[in-house]
């Protein structure tokens, strides 16, 4: 098992990755605000570890489903962050030509079958995608992030009990951020641990600290080898926090402030930036290139994505069906 | 069943029914690429709630044809995210009526996936579900819901009413790199009729005349496409020539042939089994009336359907449910008459 931290490759591309996430939600927090984006959006800010250290253990061909908070997921396969931007900003560069936005963002070069609008929606799509690799022989492996909201739903259900019955190259990966919208998972699930539901479904479950990167690579590296030598699917909890609203209509009424300060100053972006500057793997100056690079990155990306041409309607009713 | 247009030019034929005519198809599909599997409730050992995969799974192998869980939400779900990696799955739901467990996967994820991701993905899957009522198994398990599918852009839906049809219609649909909502009728399962030999495709999108007629045109749908034609021989009995069009296929719709027809006639009795509220048949009723057809038109549209309620069961008032041969003997006799 790799050790990240004491790694000054991984650990850099760990950084610049969560950083790219970070700073492409404060650019589409801030356009957003400006009244210069269009839509809505959903944020994962503060879950950046999550995506960052699951998608390390996957090939560039293996798939991932995602969500509706799914900038973080997209990113960390490895999509463009200029399609994206160009994309939530209406554009005929987007990577849906401006026919999805936010919430339905593919990029599947990189493996990603889509975010999705429809909670838990991905679920059975990531098993399918597992039962395609799995009758065509290739040994790739379908990672399925969804929230904790997911885990009330049907198609979660359904999903995982086929998934278990047909032995599947499959990960279901539950970014457990607290709460499905305004619902407490705490409240919700009567489960101490979600992945407690694992052993009801016949298949290993773990509970990791979401925000602690070695951590989630290792279970998920764990479960891909898993999937990948024909063990099938496995269950993980990656427990972590929403420092935004569920979207914008989100006022907080349901948690409490002093909350989500504690969640704050467990930020997993210099969480790790001081492991790696205690292993001696990368310096001061190395963490403030990193940053500075994936500003300019951004600025870059948001730039040439809004002088971009406007999506076009042309088009639209003969796109509606494949040819 | 009188020879579909498709199959007027010298084409060889045997005699199956519709069950085994869609097995066929499945067969083939299957031995020409690798890629096209089946899923659904007992579809492997059982052979299939009504029996149209029979003993596939013997020959295909399990692997193929897949039992799986009662999890019609699950099971479509895995079908599309099959279908978007590179395989071509075909799923079989068990009672249309089950499609509403699914409806999810169907309406928002299939149907959409091409389009709002842009294009980038495509989701070559194929949903074969019986619908229809005349088995006596009640509410929940005889409905007719293809306007449901209708009214979601990015799925096809096809409705075969022969054996024939049966068999071409899915062949197509499989090679389709669109969802495809293949619905059967329980009824026809055990009919049997002329079916083209090989692998010959049927085009989705071009509707059959099945008779030729000058005094109306009667369109129908499903199993109203055998009783419109038992109709027609009644009629013909009483001096009445009626042309009868099976559209096929509900999307794409062959509006070319619909309105042609109607023009030719100049009357015009739609028959659908599905209940008559927003039903597919008010749509052709539409298409009819906007059209320059309209201009043709000897005496108003009719539509004869489903009582807008649910299946009854017993035997009586099930068939009170929809049209039956007499209905449109009936009300096609009105309509000549009358205008």
């Amino acid at each position: 098992m790799k050790q990240i931290a004491v790694d000054p490759e991984l650990s850099v591309s760990v950084l610049r990755t969560m950083w790219k996430i970070r700073r492409f939600e404060e650019a589409v927090e801030d356009l957003y605000g400006r009244g210069l984006m269009h839509g809505t959006m959903h944020l994962s800010i503060g879950q950046e570890a999550v995506p960052t250290a699951a998608c390390l253990a996957l090939n560039i061909d293996d798939y991932i489903t995602s969500t509706h908070r799914g900038h973080g997921h997209c990113i960390a396969k490895g999509a463009d962050m200029e399609r994206m931007m160009a994309e939530l900003l209406a554009k005929e560069t987007g990577y849906c030509r401006g026919r999805g936005g936010s919430m339905h963002i593919a990029d599947t070069a990189t493996g990603n079958l889509g975010a999705n609008g429809i909670v838990a929606g991905g679920i059975p799509i990531a098993a399918g995608a597992a039962l395609s690799a799995k009758m065509r022989g290739t040994k790739q492996v379908a990672v399925s992030f969804h929230g904790d909201g997911a885990m009330g739903e049907g198609a979660w259900h359904e999903g995982v009990i086929l998934a278990a019955m047909w032995q599947l190259p499959v990960v279901f990966l539950c970014e457990n951020n607290m709460y499905g919208m305004s619902m407490p998972a705490a409240a919700a699930f009567n489960l101490e641990k979600l992945s407690d539901r694992a052993k009801g479904y016949g298949i290993p479950g773990v509970t990791v600290d979401g925000n602690d990167i070695q951590a989630v690579y290792e279970a998920t590296q764990e479960a891909v080898d898993r999937a990948r030598d024909g063990g099938g699917p496995t269950f993980i909890e990656a427990k972590t926090y929403r420092w935004r609203g569920h979207s914008k209509s989100d006022k907080n009424l349901y948690r409490t402030r002093e909350e989500i300060e504690e969640w704050r100053l467990r930020d997993p972006i210099p969480k790790f930036e001081d492991i790696v500057r205690a292993a001696g793997t990368l310096t001061d100056d190395d963490l403030e290139a990193i940053r500075t690079n994936v500003r300019t990155e951004l600025r870059t990306a948001v730039q040439r994505a809004n002088a971009a041409p406007d999506a076009t309607a042309d088009d639209l009713l003969s796109a509606v069906y494949a040819r | 069943m009188t020879p579909t247009q498709s199959t007027l030019a010298a084409v060889e034929t045997t005699v199956m029914t519709y069950a085994e005519a869609i097995r066929e198809a499945l067969a083939l599909a299957m031995a020409a690429d690798p890629a096209v599997f089946l899923m659904g409730e007992d579809v492997g050992t059982y052979g299939g709630a009504f029996g149209v995969t029979g003993e596939l799974m013997h020959t295909v192998g399990a692997d193929r044809i897949r039992d799986t869980t009662i999890s019609e939400l699950g099971i479509v779900g895995l079908g599309v995210g099959a279908a978007m990696t590179g395989m071509r799955p075909i799923v079989e739901i068990q009672f249309s009526d089950f499609t509403a467990q699914a409806m999810d996967q169907i309406a928002n994820q299939a149907a959409k996936i091409h389009f709002m991701l842009g294009g980038a993905v495509n989701v070559p899957m194929v949903i074969r579900a019986p619908g229809g009522s005349g088995t006596g198994a009640a509410a929940q398990h005889s409905q007719s819901l293809e306007a449901w599918f209708v009214h979601v852009p990015g799925l096809k839906v096809v409705m075969p009413a022969t054996a024939d049809d049966a068999k071409g219609l899915l062949l197509a649909a499989i090679d389709d790199p669109n969802p495809v909502m293949f619905l059967e009728h329980k009824l026809l399962y055990k009919t049997t009729g002329d079916v083209s030999v090989g692998n010959a495709r049927i085009p989705l999108g071009v509707a059959a005349v099945r008779r030729q007629g000058t005094d109306l045109t009667i369109i129908a749908t499903g199993i109203e496409v055998s009783r419109s034609m038992e109709a027609a021989e009644e009629l013909a009995k009483i001096g009445i020539s009626a042309m009868v069009v099976d559209p096929r296929t509900l999307k794409p719709l062959d509006t070319d042939t619909i309105l042609r027809t109607v023009k030719a006639t100049g009357r015009v009795l739609l028959v659908q089994e599905a209940v008559r509220t927003l039903g597919f048949m008010s749509e052709i009723s539409a298409i009819i009336a906007e059209s320059d057809a309209f201009t043709h038109l000897r005496a108003p549209i009719k539509r004869l359907a489903g009582l807008d309620i649910p299946i009854p069961y017993a035997p009586k008032l099930e068939r009170a449910a929809v049209p039956q041969v007499e209905d449109i003997v009936r009300a096609a006799t009105d309509l000549v008459r009358e205008w």
